[in-house]
Formats: structure tokens, C-alpha cells, sequence
């Protein structure tokens, strides 16, 4: 067991698929030579060659229907899109084709593709490089959409992603990349695809949070039990589908809530999990459903970035006011 | 600079020549049904060239049968194909079962031959899952969002590279419209990039829907955007199906022998309207522009050539449609007597794995549907 960074734990991740199936194969802008701008990928092309790990052209749809085209002769493509803002250049390939191909085959053929994609603010990057938009992803059925919190989920989903057959969305948060470390097992392991984790046990308040705001919500807790405020702390890391269940089960028992992401307020995930909790568990509450999310408005300048993007403070805020209802 | 100088570069000559080398058509028999290139005709035996007339005729009957389907409420959403059947049955019968297709709506008659049956034709044009499910399970269905099935190419001709597939390559079809699509461009590129085996055929039948091809580009020819990717690119008399096949072939064995992808652009006519539901296209062309295209049409020309070989009568060619229609309405039948379909089985198509949701949902339908 080795101290691993989130991003290296994807490497590893990618390095034992890569391994372990000869048909699995990495591609990309920069991900072979340069081993990715983030360099995600770097070192594999050496170890498994260049017919394996290889640059593409710059063009997003055409890594997608190469994605789809190598599907189809039997390959099991992990193509990556260097910023999730780019996606919309290949929103065709993933909702138009990929989630829909297996249905539209009556279920015959497979399209086993991890797409991989960082995002996520925090990192004063360039527009359309921070953006949150898982929400365009899950609302997209056939297409299962996870992103970890931590270096060892980090590992044991990309494994799980390309191992499915069904088509994943990795999403992978740029502001974890190289801030966090943890203990990472160096041989194979799973994490599954439609499981929540409960990341701190607690009595008096369910807070559900994914990704970076995973982190912020553990600090939040940190603060509130000093005034012995007992959060429990929930990541879903798969946010299609919803592991409800992890999270119903949290609700029993502190009979509060609040749900927090980083992507603004509208439409987004933390709306499904509300309305989730509101349609099963209304009964068992006994205060509103809090909510924190990003204003909406389009993704900040970088420079204001930090004055948008929701905060341990803004989550300990919320949850006081909850348990104080 | 003063006036009258000469300038550093001749964009203006540029302009004027840059379409020279792709504006003239392959051709082997003319719109008059004379054989311009008689040596080309000569390879092919009588028995090859009643073949391809069948393959016409076959393709015309279809097409006119499934008007009337269509008329009769039969069908659903259907592309004629009326004028494109030398530039579909041509290039098809170019390529060997274990070539993949990537057809988009027009393409149905190609796709027939490459292995499906018309029940299953007719049973995608109605909406119904069988029509995407193919004996031979080398190709996809009709790409409707038009570009995917360029950059898909890309895809399945890199996979056949990677698989060390000798004798197989990657086809798809569209229209002179889709050649605007950005999909096109990145498709024919990628594939140009990873030097794998496609043939990418642009039926350039004149019409995006109601735009006129000129408004899709200030290119002369179609053909001559594949430079762009160094890709080798060729226009053929897409009314003529000797040579489009010739010219298919040609592309199909450049491709498998790993010299990289070829497009070639058909130049043929939609005689009817975009599709059967309500195009009109006297909202935006005229007869005058239609009847030359209708004299130039690719069963008249060849008909003339069998004749005058003696080897094709109209009466023979009466009694193939009166049995291709009987194929046809056999064909309908058996697509009107698919099961119906069930919501629960769309739900279980669409994971691998439901998801918690989806499974509660199949509980759901599957309760409803046991009614």
C-alpha cells in the first residue's frame, strides 16, 4: 500500500485495465507521448505501446465515433476529453449515440466506453475548463455517470467503468488532481459503479455532497462538532444512478438533510436527490430539505471563482439553519 | 503596392482552377445509353450487367411499392429512392458481406443487400426495434442525425486496422448536404489520419430536403473537399451503375491494400421528395429542372445497352416487377405480424445492469403489459 495523489491513482487504475484486457485502449488530445495535459496517462503509451495509448486529432465528436467505430469491432475504448467543457462539441456522440446504442440494437450489441473527463472549479483554469455539467450527462438514460472524492475510489471505479459494459461517464475533479493523497491498495480492487459511501458517521444531520464538495462538507462537519453537531457525511459517487438507498437509510436515522453540490442550483443533481428524498422519506423528516449549490449564473471568471463556488462555511451555514429549523 | 502590380499570390487563379482535377465525372455509358468507355463495359459479362439491371429494377420497384405502403398508411417515416438506384445498387455490390455499412435514411435497398431483409426494412421505417436487429451483423442502422455515421467510420475502419482484418473495410453513405456537417469533416479526417480502410461515398442528389446543392458550399465539386485530408477523391456519373461500381471497387481495393480512405461523390437525382411525410418539392423546384435528370435516368440507359445486346426484353423486365412486388407485399406481411412491442423490454435495453430505477420501472411495465 503506497500514498497515492487522486491523479496518480487513476494512472494506476488505468494502467492494471490496460494490463488486464487487451482489447481496452486509451485515447485522446496529448494523452499518448505527453501522457495528457494533466499527464493521466503518463507513461503508458511506453509500457503499452503506441497502437494501445495514442493521440488523436483534435476534434471531440471524432474521438467519440471513434469511441462508437471501435465498439462496434470488438474493442473496449477509454477515450478521454481533455476538459469537460469540450464535451459539447462531442454532446452527439455521447447522448445522441453512445447511451442510446444498445437499446436502439434491441439490446444485441455492447458499447463498453469510459469516456474520461476533468472539471470542476477551484484551479483558476481558462472558460469552459471548470464548468459542472453532469447535469446534461444524468439526465441521459443509458449512460452511467460516477466521479470520485478521493484517490482510493478513484482507482477502484476507473476500474469498474471499463469494466461495464455499459458506456461511463468518469468525471474527474481537477482541484483533487494533486491536493489530496491517500492510502491505495497497488493491487486490483473495485468500487462499485451505483454505490453512495457513508464518509463520516453521524447522528444529527445527513449532508449528501459529491466531489470536491465532498471534502468541504467533511470540514463543515469538523466544525459543527465542536458544537456537537453530529453530521454524517455522504458521497454519492455515482450520480447515475442515485444509490438512494445509502442515503434513505441516513435520513432514518437523522431525520435531517442537506444536499450540496458545486454545479449551480438549477436542474442540477442536488434537485434529484431532493425530490428523491421529498417523493420517499418526507415523513421521516423533521426540517426542510437544505440545498447548496452554486448561484445560476454561467461559470465565473476565474478570478471570482472563489466567491461562487460553495464552501465548507456556506455548508456549515445551511446545516445550522437546518438543524436549528 | 501600386495598382496594377503584380501580386505575391493568384488567389483569383487559385479560385478558378482549384476544382479542375475532380470535375470530370467517370463515366462508361452515357445519358443516351452510347458506351463511352467500351473497354471498361467489356469486362463485365452479359450475365454481370443483367445482374446489375435486376438490382434496378429490384430498387425501383421498391421504391414505388413503398409509396404505396406509404399511401396506405403502412409506413412510417421512408426516404425515396427513386434516381439513385445506379449510385446505391452500384456501389453496394462492390463491397463483400464482411465490409461494414454505415447507412444513413436514404440507404435501406443498400442495406437490404448487404444483408437484411425488406420485412426488416419495412419494419424500421415503422418504428419497431427488429428493423435495427440484421443477419449480417456488419453494419448499423440508419444514422438519422446526419454526420455520426461519418465519424463512426472512422471508428469501425481504425477497429478493422487494429484487428488486422485483411480483406474488410468500412462503407457509409450521405447526402451532398451532410458534407456540411462538421461530423464530415472530422470523420473523413480521422480516418485520413489513422491511414484505415473506408469508403466514403456522398450521394450528391442535387437536394438537402428544399437547399439546392450550390447553397450548401462555394466548392465547384463535392469531391474536392477531401483534399483537404489528403484524402484521393473522384466524382462518377451517379446515373451510370457500371461505373460507379468500377469506381467503388477501385476505392474498395485501394482502401483494403492500407492505403487509407477514399471518398467518392455520386452525382445523381432524388426524383420523388425528401420523404413520406409531406415534402413537397414543387414548393421549390421546378419541372425544367427536373426533366433532364428524369431523361438521364440509370434504367433507361442501361436498358438500351441490354437491348442492343439482345439480352433484356420488356417483357421480361414486366414480369421481375410483377415478382418483386409480390416479394415486396410477402415482405409487408411479415413485418405487420412482428410482436408488438413491450415498454419493460426498452427499459431492460437500455443498461446492461438496470439501475435500481429502471428496475422498479420494469416491475411497473411488466405488471401493465401482463394485463
Amino acid at each position: 500500500m503506497a500514498k497515492m495523489t487522486y491523479i496518480k491513482a487513476i494512472t494506476s487504475g488505468l494502467d492494471q485495465v490496460l494490463n488486464d484486457d487487451p482489447k481496452t485502449l486509451i485515447f485522446g488530445e496529448d494523452v499518448g507521448k505527453n501522457g495528457g495535459v494533466f499527464r493521466t496517462t503518463v507513461g503508458l503509451q511506453d509500457k503499452y505501446g503506441e497502437d494501445r495509448v495514442f493521440d488523436t486529432p483534435l476534434a471531440e465528436s471524432g474521438i467519440l465515433g471513434l469511441a462508437i467505430g471501435l465498439s462496434l469491432t470488438g474493442w473496449r475504448p477509454i477515450p478521454e476529453i481533455q476538459f469537460m467543457g469540450f464535451t459539447f462539441e462531442a454532446m452527439d456522440g455521447i447522448v445522441g449515440q453512445l447511451a442510446r446504442d444498445h437499446y436502439r440494437f434491441g439490446g444485441q450489441k455492447n458499447f463498453p466506453v469510459t469516456v474520461r473527463t476533468p472539471f470542476g472549479g477551484g484551479t483558476h483554469t481558462a472558460e469552459m475548463h471548470a464548468d459542472n455539467l453532469e447535469n446534461y450527462f444524468t439526465s441521459t438514460p443509458g449512460l452511467r455517470v460516477v466521479t470520485p472524492a478521493n484517490p482510493y475510489d478513484a482507482k477502484g471505479l476507473i476500474i469498474s467503468a471499463v469494466e461495464s459494459d455499459d458506456p461511463v461517464l468518469f468525471m474527474e475533479n481537477l482541484k483533487l488532481y494533486r491536493s489530496m493523497k491517500d492510502e491505495v491498495p497497488d493491487e486490483k480492487y473495485t468500487v462499485p459503479l451505483d454505490s453512495a459511501k457513508v464518509v463520516r458517521e453521524g447522528t444529527d444531520v445527513t449532508i449528501v455532497a459529491y466531489s470536491a464538495e465532498v471534502n468541504e462538507s467533511l470540514t463543515a462537519a469538523d466544525a459543527l462538532a465542536k458544537d456537537n453537531i453530529s453530521a454524517e457525511v455522504i458521497d454519492l459517487r455515482s450520480l447515475s444512478p442515485i444509490d438512494t438507498d445509502t442515503i434513505f437509510a441516513s435520513i432514518d436515522k437523522t431525520h435531517k438533510v442537506v444536499v450540496v453540490q458545486e454545479a449551480q442550483r438549477m436542474a442540477g443533481v442536488g434537485a434529484v436527490v431532493a425530490s428523491d428524498i421529498a417523493e420517499e422519506k418526507i415523513m421521516s423528516l423533521d426540517a426542510p430539505i437544505g440545498r447548496v449549490a452554486a448561484p445560476d449564473s454561467v461559470y465565473p471568471f476565474a478570478q471570482a471563482e472563489n466567491d461562487w463556488i460553495p464552501n465548507a462555511d456556506d455548508i456549515e451555514a445551511k446545516v445550522r439553519e437546518i438543524v436549528n429549523y | 503596392m501600386a495598382n496594377g502590380s503584380k501580386q505575391i499570390v493568384d488567389f483569383a487563379k487559385i479560385k478558378a482552377t482549384m476544382a479542375d482535377p475532380y470535375k470530370h465525372p467517370v463515366q462508361v455509358i452515357d445519358r443516351e445509353g452510347k458506351v463511352v468507355d467500351p473497354d471498361t463495359l467489356a469486362k463485365y459479362s452479359d450475365d454481370q450487367l443483367v445482374d446489375f439491371m435486376k438490382k434496378m429494377v429490384w430498387e425501383r420497384t421498391l421504391h414505388e411499392q413503398t409509396m404505396n405502403f406509404s399511401r396506405q398508411g403502412r409506413l412510417g417515416f421512408y426516404a425515396p429512392t427513386a434516381g439513385e438506384e445506379a449510385s446505391e445498387m452500384g456501389s453496394v455490390t462492390a463491397f463483400k458481406d464482411q465490409d461494414f455499412l454505415l447507412p444513413a435514411y436514404r440507404d435501406l435497398p443498400q442495406m437490404i443487400q448487404h444483408g437484411t431483409t425488406v420485412a426488416k426494412g419495412f419494419l424500421w421505417s415503422k418504428g419497431h426495434v427488429q428493423g435495427n436487429q440484421h443477419e449480417n451483423p456488419n453494419m448499423l442502422f440508419p444514422q438519422i442525425i446526419i454526420g455520426a455515421q461519418y465519424v463512426e467510420t472512422a471508428g469501425v475502419a481504425l477497429g478493422i486496422k487494429k484487428n488486422k482484418d485483411e480483406d474488410r473495410v468500412a462503407f457509409v453513405y450521405t447526402g451532398d448536404g451532410g458534407t456540411s456537417q462538421g461530423d464530415w469533416y472530422e470523420g473523413v479526417n480521422f480516418t485520413s489520419a489513422f491511414q484505415a480502410p473506408a469508403v466514403f461515398f456522398v450521394q450528391n442528389n442535387g437536394w438537402a430536403i428544399s437547399v439546392p446543392r450550390y447553397k450548401q458550399t462555394g466548392a465547384e465539386t463535392l469531391a474536392q473537399k477531401a483534399v483537404a485530408m489528403g484524402v484521393p477523391s473522384v466524382q462518377v456519373d451517379g446515373m451510370d451503375i457500371v461505373a460507379v461500381h468500377e469506381v467503388s471497387k477501385a476505392a474498395r481495393e485501394f482502401a483494403v491494400a492500407g492505403n487509407g480512405p477514399v471518398v467518392i461523390e455520386t452525382l445523381t437525382y432524388r426524383y420523388g421528395a425528401h420523404s413520406s411525410a409531406g415534402d413537397d418539392p414543387s414548393r421549390y423546384r421546378t419541372k425544367e429542372e427536373e426533366k433532364p435528370w428524369f431523361d438521364a435516368d440509370p434504367l433507361i440507359r442501361m436498358r438500351k445497352v441490354l437491348t442492343d445486346k439482345g439480352v433484356w426484353s420488356q417483357d421480361q423486365e414486366d414480369k421481375l416487377v410483377d415478382e418483386y412486388k409480390d416479394e415486396f407485399k410477402e415482405a409487408m406481411k411479415e413485418a405487420e405480424a412482428a410482436p408488438a412491442q413491450k415498454v419493460s423490454d426498452f427499459l431492460k435495453w437500455t443498461y446492461n445492469v438496470p439501475t435500481p430505477a429502471v428496475k422498479k420501472q420494469i416491475a411497473e411495465f411488466e405488471a401493465k403489459e401482463s394485463k
